[in-house]
């Protein structure tokens, strides 16, 4: 089977925006390509037209030269295209084997579910995959981790006769153990002659795992090359279309006077956490996912439970369990799901940036639009949030501009301390360094930030200070040329494996 | 998504949203205006002769102020995310308090605010078993709907109390300025209703719980004190229900006049633009839907349609409403 997919002059409009135009790409069997591009560029809209599940407004899609029409993800799923979505699609009530064969589980006669089979198979799956050691068939789905549920999936895909699969930002919840099994796998699907699509904010593995890079931009595909004529920053800057500043540029701002106090802190996920981050420092916050990074942020904000232990806000003691009187304390905090934690996302951006400021924003008791325009209006502008206006709704934002949305809320509140998680998650190139910069210049107009990140290269490029936290406990605290990659690593390891 | 830097003072970009506003509060609207003109030339070419006499347009105007109270509060606790399935029966309950007040000490004045009080202490105790004990609002209100008509029968022993005292019954038959007191309360009501939901701090954060308490949380909005807030207030509310029902009918009924109001005034919010999850719905709105259940309810006991059918339409409408409702939900 030759199976050569290809979409030719695609372009597709919603509303006022043309998110693709003329697209012409090709996916090889045997290659990796790599599709790259910022926010908004147009990535997400092409996958979800090659897999079926809206047509484009011209061209079309070519299997071996023939033109097909997909009126339904179904029908792109028979012709072996499969994408492996950034949420994998699993049925969490659902076992192992019955999500990786779902829709076509083994029958005896007609009725019945062939349990012998479904179990033989899915092992002998799961061996192929190296997976066997971590999953059992008949496990529930429900408990397993997003590493293994990506792995469920992509098996599923393999199983069903995929001969073109897609990953969209595969890594983004991966640990870098993970990440590294992930692309065996995928360069093992190179070698048994599949086309990939490998989606990917993270430039270091495309130039590490794909053949070819096609950048988006703007909805058109601006360049298509062989990676091996290409490094990251010439990847980056084909992205932004514009040579990118020194994307870390910190300067010395601690002052001597403290301002979070945290002490003996403990919740249900933290143990005994004590910190202090002085005016102008930047205390980062490194750890795998589940260390309780977050959890310590919602403790100090009042918004989890805590068990024991005080936050104090210059001195003064603050209000267990109260985000009210953390905000009037002086703290902002920017949560890891934007969409879920931190917007109205049916709202204006005028109404999520007052959320925080009533007290600014009122008179009486009564909404006084007009100060929340002008206050409201100054952040966003500091901010450059791109949007028509104030009154645009927060969910027609690109996750850059949503995320500078939550930023803003803060900044008409001046406050005294930010903890931001995960600020640049999910947001392109041009947003990050944005927000760098911003925080470089909060941290030098004298406000105490937390900087909560995964990415190593944020907290070496940023953080006066990283406290680094295993099991809800903090295990180290680098300065200077401590914090490097190999010393937060070693000491973000779970104790268990410690001991191994 | 446009690539133009924010610029609040863009005149261009203000109009479209204007427009665009007009345009979605228009919708909605527009299709309970169209309704109401829909049943009027209904009921007017039925029964024309009684339908359209000043009469029984007050008549109306009557029937639909407690009504329309119930729903405008109503309205507020939906827009937080909650549903108050026991107004009817504090209703209930409130005629049989203000009336068991009045003839202990025949004041008007010890009546009202013995009224409102019990109202508010029907609805604290909602609130304080919906937020402390963790329990579904929906399966509360539908327990004390049967509780506060339990009590209700139990202070009035199943009779109906009467009211002599005149100054009290001029709130549900007294006029001013030719237009019955009911009314007056219901246009009161609704103003201060519509500030407070679309000017102040606190009903705006109303709809800020409704659309997503999570980040209403992280915003810094204490939710309990809210949701008990949110109780007490449709508790009071329809304790001013109870008041307006015992002066009109100059007695305190357990169950009489006030069964079934929790039906449409639910109905009237949903018909008002509300949403199921919360974080939608008007003022304005919910007296257009009052409206329709009015003139619905007026026009079928005007063509004799037997009571039994009349239920039926009730329970109809409300589906009908909350379909329409996710119908256009799902739609954005």
């Amino acid at each position: 089977m030759q199976n050569t997919i290809s979409m030719t002059n695609i372009s597709k409009r919603f509303g006022v925006v043309q998110a693709l135009a003329d697209v012409e790409v090709t996916f090889t069997p045997g290659e990796v390509l790599a599709l790259v591009g910022e926010n908004g560029a147009g990535k997400s809209t092409l996958m979800r037209i090659l897999e079926g599940v809206f047509p484009p407004d011209t061209g079309s899609v070519l299997i071996d030269g023939q033109p097909v029409v997909f009126g339904q993800t179904r029908e792109a799923h028979a012709r072996g295209i499969r994408v492996i979505h950034q949420e994998p699609e699993i049925v969490p009530d659902m076992s192992v084997a019955e999500n990786i064969y779902i829709g076509e589980l083994p029958r005896v006669g007609r009725a019945f579910l062939d349990r012998s089979r479904l179990k033989r198979d899915t092992l002998a799956l799961l061996k192929d995959f190296g997976m066997a050691d971590e999953l059992d068939p008949d496990q529930s789905c429900e408990r397993i981790g997003p590493a293994q549920r990506q792995m469920i999936e992509i098996i599923r895909a393999v199983r069903a006769g995929g001969q073109f699969i897609a990953f969209d930002e595969p890594t983004s919840s991966l640990t870098d153990d993970e990440a590294r099994r992930l692309f065996r796998i995928i360069r093992r699907l190179r070698e048994e002659g599949k086309a990939i699509v490998y989606i990917s904010h993270r430039l270091n593995e495309v130039v590490d795992l794909a053949d070819q890079v096609a950048v988006l931009r703007d909805g058109r595909i601006v360049s298509q090359t062989q990676v091996a004529e290409e490094t990251t920053e010439s990847i980056a800057r084909k992205m932004v279309g514009r040579e990118l500043s020194t994307l870390f540029s910190r300067r010395p701002s601690k002052q001597n006077r403290a301002v979070l106090e945290v002490r003996d802190l403990s919740s249900a996920a933290i143990e005994n956490i004590s910190l202090t981050i002085n005016a102008g420092e930047v205390v980062g916050l490194g750890g795998l996912m589940g260390a309780g990074r977050s959890e310590l942020a919602k403790a100090i904000f009042g918004y989890d439970k805590i068990t024991g232990g005080t936050v104090h806000m210059e001195g003064k003691a603050l209000a267990a369990n109260n985000t009210a009187a953390a905000i009037q304390a002086g703290i902002g905090f920017a949560p890891e799901d934007r969409k879920h934690e931190a917007l109205l996302l049916m709202r204006s951006i005028l109404d999520n940036g007052a959320i925080v400021i009533p007290d600014l924003v009122s008179r009486y008791g009564l909404f006084d639009r007009q100060s929340a325009k002008n206050l409201v209006g100054e952040a966003a502008r500091a901010m450059k949030i791109k949007a028509p206006s104030l009154d645009t709704q927060v969910s027609d934002l690109s996750g850059g501009n949503q995320q500078k949305v939550v930023l803003a809320r803060w900044l008409a509140r001046s406050p005294k301390v930010l903890i931001l998680d995960e600020p640049t998650r999910g947001i392109d190139v041009g947003a990050k360094s944005e927000i760098y910069k911003l925080i470089d210049d909060l941290a030098a107009s004298g406000i105490a930030i937390l900087l909560i990140s995964s990415e190593m290269p944020e907290l070496m490029g940023l953080a006066d200070r990283v406290l680094v936290m295993a099991d809800g406990k903090i295990t180290a605290e680098l300065e200077g040329d401590a914090i490097n990659e190999e010393e937060i690593l070693l000491h973000a390891m779970p104790s268990a494996s410690m001991v191994a | 998504m446009s690539d133009e830097t924010l610029n609040t003072s863009s005149a261009n970009a203000r109009e479209t949203f204007y427009e665009a506003t007009a345009g979605r509060i228009g919708i909605h609207n527009m299709s309970l205006i169209l309704a109401l003109l829909v049943l009027l030339v209904l009921f007017g070419t039925l029964r024309g002769d009684v339908f359209f006499s000043m009469r029984n347009f007050l008549n109306m105007g009557m029937g639909i102020a407690i009504l329309g109270v119930l729903a405008i509060s109503q309205t507020a606790v939906v827009i937080s995310g909650r549903m108050d399935i026991s107004v009817g029966s504090i209703v209930g309950l409130t005629t049989v308090a203000t009336a068991t007040a009045i003839q202990a000490t025949d004041s008007a004045t010890l009546g009202i605010f013995f009224g409102i009080l019990v109202g508010a202490l029907a609805g604290l105790f909602n609130g304080t078993i919906i937020t402390y004990g963790r329990v579904n609002h929906i399966i509360v209100t539908l327990g004390t709907m049967a509780i506060f008509r339990g009590v209700a029968f139990i202070i009035s022993d199943g009779q109906s109390i009467s009211i002599f005292n005149d100054t009290f019954r001029l709130i549900g038959i007294g006029r001013f300025l030719g237009i019955p007191m009911p009314i007056w309360i219901l246009i009161l009501t609704a103003i201060v209703f519509h500030i407070f939901l679309s000017k102040s701090i606190v009903g705006r954060n109303f709809y800020a719980i409704g659309g997503n308490p999570i980040v209403a949380r992280f915003a810094g909005i204490n939710l309990s004190r809210y949701s008990i807030g949110t109780f007490v207030m449709s508790g009071a509310v329809a304790g001013i229900g109870g008041i307006l029902l015992a002066a009109r009918t100059g007695s305190g009924q357990p169950i009489s006049g006030s069964q079934g109001l929790e039906l449409e005034a639910i109905t009237a919010a949903f018909l008002g633009g509300c949403a199921m999850q919360g974080g939608k719905g008007s003022v304005i709105g919910a007296l257009l839907g009052v409206a329709v259940i009015g003139i619905l309810n007026n026009g079928m006991i005007l063509t004799s349609v037997p009571t039994f059918y009349q239920l039926l339409a009730k329970g109809s409408l409300l589906i009908l409403a909350v379909v329409f409702a996710e119908f256009q939900q799902n739609r954005q």
